[in-house]
């Protein structure tokens, strides 16, 4: 079947940070700090859930034994970060915020919140669960022109950072764990690529007007589930900028749809799973003297090289229908996250060193034949789980696509993370007593219920004067709060505002400056010297510019660039003398030599004076100035 | 009306109607949707006016009674219930040890009745949550009591030393007792007193967080635990648990001189007025003090296991009435422990009461709330007035240990052998030298 006659369903689950002033299930703040007060080492095991059942991604990640080191700072965690003290009383507003926003959804809110414990074992969670909670079921997403049908809205908290993944030990930063987050999963949507991210703007775009969302990158991320008629679901989680999700979800569809005809293909070549894939088999004696570099390395630190052997697979991992898509690539990523460097397939040898005659001793010793492949695993004996898994995801290529975690790569594409979890994973969260959700309280959820995007932006464009782009842009920024507050304290025009805010950074962190450091406070200091005269605001790009490079404030900046700007006397001064220079420009366009004239000043100037006020002066002095010629004449 | 599942009233009354039990996946229609979910039990102190379902999703939710319009039974089930499989040893020359439980957080799953943690697996689901452990020994398992710690009771410290006695008695060359830690302290001086000349050490542990989740440290503390009382070249009774919030190392404190010292945090135990008797880190164990007693054979093992409950220990405080000791005295308390300010001191209006409750034979002994630092009654006028009175100072033992030694004396000696077995130190219990220490008591 052609791929583009092939149904494919995208679920869109997102995960919004919330700015509700204190964490989750604690009084800490909501900050970032990087400092180092404590270092904590930790290890993890399995659980069972209520059900009685254990979940095949714990057990992944407990077979991976490795330490977990948790940076403790005390501006931003205390000890129920720590797992060191009971988790206190939910935060209220974090409920609030999921009632208002199942309120603008139309969903059923749950009338007795139970919280639960969703059990992680990969380090993230101290506790070895996330708390979370169910808040709404159902309701409906209106976006751009199409409606989508939501699942569930939750509140949970957020894990801690990862900070570094070593070999025996992965090291996280405790500042996020806890923080308040609301999910909200879509209902599987049957439609094109481009239409789920503005689906999944439109989401956020709602989230963002209830005020309850946090904003800044980093505190929106979007999970994918994506499916193709007939098979279940793959989730990508963790895509974090809205115009990856197009290109994420093609590539999975063609991964998917290129799984799904190996599938067909090799049952169309007659071949099963159980007599086609071979177990996995020390092959170390065979490369004792390889020349290879890779093998050698591995070898001399201790691992091993173990062979499978895939009757009737040949070519079929390096085949390549799609750009990073084949079966050799499934296989290397999987190995990557279970802390192997990667695997080797024969359809790629000889290479890496490995010559002919290895090859051929392989296929001897795994009496694999003409049409036969193989792929070896350089591993040691802990990774026993490793091999067994690559094997397994060998028996799987008959199967078509199969539900699995993947992650983002940034450029496109995805890769396997993990197994794919089962619901066996959570039980209640006995700490925390049941909530009752009341008439009163989403009554009073309802006043922030806000009204809808285009309206808002209507009433932003009346409001601000601004054009429709620059509405989207300041309504879509992390810096909205702070435009509405430079627009009520200054005299400073809002277009203006709207634009340094937006265009301006916007631009120049695509020329490769740090904006991050682009503050709040730091930018209301460069509004207040542009209201009042101080800087101009042709200056303001290198004023930017130069806070991001020297990590400077704006006063710092003003001086560093000799921005200060020119007295009235030094500015008539300038453009007398431009004028005066210039008589026969003068003289041969009259008035219409204020456009070069102007350009001339405005270089001279260079940022030191505000454009109007030189056009002013130059209009007035350009006028005197004719006006003396002809008196002279 | 009797519980089902937790439910009583109209709750109840529907799913009997339906034949439902808890573990029964339901179909729920309520006025505004369809539910499909598993019935889980209500939590005792839960309202009544809710039914708990968990969806396909994972999650509870709570139901109101007063929007269901029907239920109906799709699927019957078993209750949710704890799988364990039987453990094998990895080796036949491995030495014998004994798990004694008590109850408490290291071996617990959530409780339906009140939405809590509550004791529940046994001893053998120790060994199927904790495998290690079969690398370690061979090991059997007794659930002695499943009891909250803040329910011991002396009569629970004397079956609990005779239960021991006779398991060393019988040969066993590890012995560890899992106790509820809000009370283990206690236990831990009882033993420590009850049982003379033990060959082997006794190693209680408990968990700060409970066994039901990842990150519990009841794993690695029953691990270590194991450990140490196979290997410790001591004997004598002690308690282990986290040395710092990490898990990199594990303090084995004498039984005698540790207190619970946070209510929360993995290491919340500290010895006081003492180093810990020994570190376990790294796999190996580092003593700290050399007057421990050394394993030796049985030939004079003894048990003195009786525990006079006549005694109170009492935290004095500012303007307290000394009508409270003549009371207690006229309900038949033989002895008192007093938790006196600073150096030992109570105030002046209270030591005439003494002196006439010490002269009517009752037994008064001070120990300080300040909990760190030695009893010096010979310092301050308070101080003297309370030795002329006949107060017995208790040097830097702990309040609960000097609690729990009063009442030993009581229960197993003479009145006139009492005074004399409180000075002597029976089980480390003084420590004749208090050396500087470094750093706070919660720091790395």
């Amino acid at each position: 079947m052609e791929i583009k006659n092939f149904k494919a369903k995208v679920g869109l689950e997102i995960h919004q940070q919330l700015n509700v002033g204190r964490k989750l299930f604690c009084q800490c703040p909501i900050t970032e700090s990087d400092e180092v007060e404590y270092k904590i080492l930790r290890y993890l095991r399995p659980t069972q859930s209520e059900l009685g059942e254990v979940d095949p991604a714990v057990m992944f990640e407990f077979r991976k034994r490795k330490a977990n080191i948790y940076i403790y700072n005390s501006k931003s965690a205390c000890l129920v970060e720590c797992d060191e003290e009971p988790p206190h009383p939910i935060n209220m507003d974090a409920v609030k915020a999921a009632i208002t926003v199942a309120l603008a959804l139309n969903s059923k809110i749950v009338e007795e919140l139970h919280v639960m414990r969703k059990i992680v074992i990969d380090g993230s969670n101290t506790t070895g669960f996330q708390r979370t909670v169910l808040v709404a079921l159902d309701g409906v997403l209106k976006a751009d022109g199409i409606d989508v049908p939501v699942q569930t809205i939750s509140v949970e908290e957020d894990a801690a950072r990862l900070i570094e993944e070593r070999e025996d030990a992965k090291v996280f930063s405790l500042d996020r764990l806890g923080i308040p987050l609301i999910e909200i999963s879509l209902a599987p949507m049957e439609t094109d690529p481009k239409t789920v991210e503005k689906v999944a703007l439109a989401l956020g775009r709602l989230l963002r007007l209830t005020g309850f969302a946090a904003r800044g990158l980093g505190t929106i991320r979007q999970d994918i589930n994506i499916s193709i008629e007939g098979f279940p679901p793959c989730e990508v989680k963790g895509v974090q900028k809205l115009d990856l999700i197009p290109k994420v979800i093609e590539y999975e569809i063609m991964r998917q749809y290129h799984l799904y005809n190996v599938a067909t293909l090799l049952k169309e070549r007659g071949l099963d799973p159980a007599s086609s894939v071979g177990e996995y088999k020390d092959i170390t004696e065979l490369f004792e003297n390889t020349g290879s570099k890779v093998i050698r390395k591995a070898l001399d630190g201790g691992k091993k090289v173990y062979g499978i052997k895939v009757k009737g697979f040949k070519g079929l991992f390096k085949m390549e229908p799609y750009p990073n898509v084949r079966l050799g690539l499934e296989l290397a990523d999987m190995a990557r996250a279970y802390g192997l460097g990667g695997i080797i397939h024969s359809d790629e040898l000889p290479g890496y060193g490995i010559s002919l005659e290895d090859v051929e001793k392989v296929k001897s010793r795994l009496s694999a034949g003409e049409s036969d492949a193989f792929i070896l695993i350089l591993a040691d004996e802990r990774d026993l789980d490793a091999l067994s898994a690559l094997r397994q995801r060998l028996l799987q290529f008959f199967d078509g696509p199969v539900p699995e975690t993947r992650g983002p790569t940034g450029d496109g594409r995805t890769r396997y993370s993990r197994p794919r979890p089962g619901a066996a994973r959570m039980y209640p969260e006995t700490d925390i007593p049941l909530i009752r959700v009341t008439k009163e309280l989403v009554e009073e959820c309802r006043k922030y219920v806000p009204k809808p995007w285009t309206e808002v932006l209507k009433e932003y464009m009346q409001k601000y004067g601004l054009n429709e782009k620059l509405a989207n842009q300041i309504l879509d920024s992390p810096y909205l709060n702070l435009f509405e507050k430079v627009c009520s304290t200054t005299k400073l025009s809002p277009t203006l505002v709207a634009v340094v805010l937006t265009e301006h950074i916007v631009n120049i962190s695509r020329e490769g400056f740090d904006t991050s450091l682009l503050d709040d406070e730091r930018l209301m200091e460069l509004f207040t010297l542009l209201d009042s005269g101080q800087v101009s605001k042709e200056s303001v790009v290198e004023i930017l510019k130069c806070m991001c490079s020297e990590k400077a404030d704006v006063s710092e900046c003003v001086k560093k660039l000799g921005l200060k700007p020119l007295s009235d006397e030094e500015l008539n001064k300038i453009v007398h003398e431009i004028v005066a220079s210039n008589i026969s420009l003068l003289n041969s366009m009259g008035e219409r030599s204020f456009g070069p004239m102007m350009g001339m000043v405005m270089e001279k100037v260079r940022g030191k004076a505000d454009g109007g006020k030189v056009s002013k002066i130059l209009k007035e002095e350009i006028v005197r100035m004719l006006q003396k010629l002809r008196e002279a004449e | 009306m009797e519980k089902l599942d937790g439910y009583s009233g109209p709750i109840k009354r529907l799913l009997e109607e339906n034949n439902v039990r808890a573990g029964d996946v339901i179909r729920v229609v309520t006025v505004d949707r369809e539910y499909v979910g598993t019935v889980i039990p209500r939590y005792e102190y839960a309202s009544q006016d809710f039914l708990t379902l968990k969806l396909s999703n994972g999650y509870n939710i709570g139901i109101k009674f007063d929007r269901i319009l029907s239920i109906s039974l799709v699927e019957k089930h078993s209750p949710p219930s704890f799988k364990s499989t039987p453990p094998t040893f990895k080796g036949e020359n491995l030495p014998h040890a004994v798990i004694v439980s008590t109850g408490g957080t290291i071996a617990s799953r959530v409780d339906y009745r009140t939405g809590g943690v509550r004791p529940a697996l046994t001893a053998s689901d120790l060994l199927s949550v904790v495998p290690e452990l079969a690398e370690i020994a061979r090991v059997d398992a007794e659930v002695l009591f499943s009891i909250y710690s803040e329910n011991m009771t002396p009569s629970h410290w004397t079956i609990l030393s005779k239960k021991l006695h006779d398991y060393i008695s019988r040969g066993y060359e590890g012995v560890v007792v899992t106790h509820g830690t809000d009370t283990m302290g206690y236990t831990a001086a009882a033993l420590s007193f009850a049982l003379k000349n033990t060959p082997v050490p006794i190693i209680l542990v408990g968990s700060q967080r409970s066994s039901d989740r990842p990150s519990s440290d009841a794993s690695l503390n029953l691990i270590s635990a194991m450990r140490a009382s196979i290997e410790a070249p001591f004997s004598g009774v002690y308690v282990l648990m986290h040395g710092w919030v990490s898990d990199e190392r594990m303090a084995i404190h004498l039984g005698t001189k540790v207190r619970k010292l946070h209510t929360s945090r993995r290491d919340a135990f500290k010895s006081v007025n003492t180093k810990p008797a020994a570190l376990y880190e790294n796999g190996k164990i580092h003593v700290l003090l050399d007057n421990l007693p050394k394993r030796r054979p049985p030939s004079d093992f003894e048990i003195f296991p009786n525990f006079d409950e006549k005694v109170a220990l009492i935290k004095f405080y500012p303007n307290m009435d000394p009508e409270i000791f003549m009371h207690l005295h006229s309900r038949g308390y033989r002895g008192f422990i007093l938790e006196g300010f600073g150096l030992g001191h109570v105030n002046s209006a209270l030591i005439p009461v003494l002196r006439k409750l010490i002269r009517d034979g009752v037994f008064v002994f001070m120990t300080s709330q300040c909990i760190f630092g030695r009893v010096r009654l010979t310092v301050y006028d308070t101080g003297r007035d309370l030795l002329e009175a006949g107060v017995i100072p208790l040097e830097d033992m702990l309040p609960e240990t000097a609690f729990v030694k009063l009442s030993w004396c009581l229960g197993n000696f003479g009145e006139d052998k009492v005074l004399d077995i409180m000075k002597a130190n029976i089980a480390n219990e003084y420590s004749s030298r208090t050396v500087l220490e470094e750093g706070e008591c919660f720091g790395n």
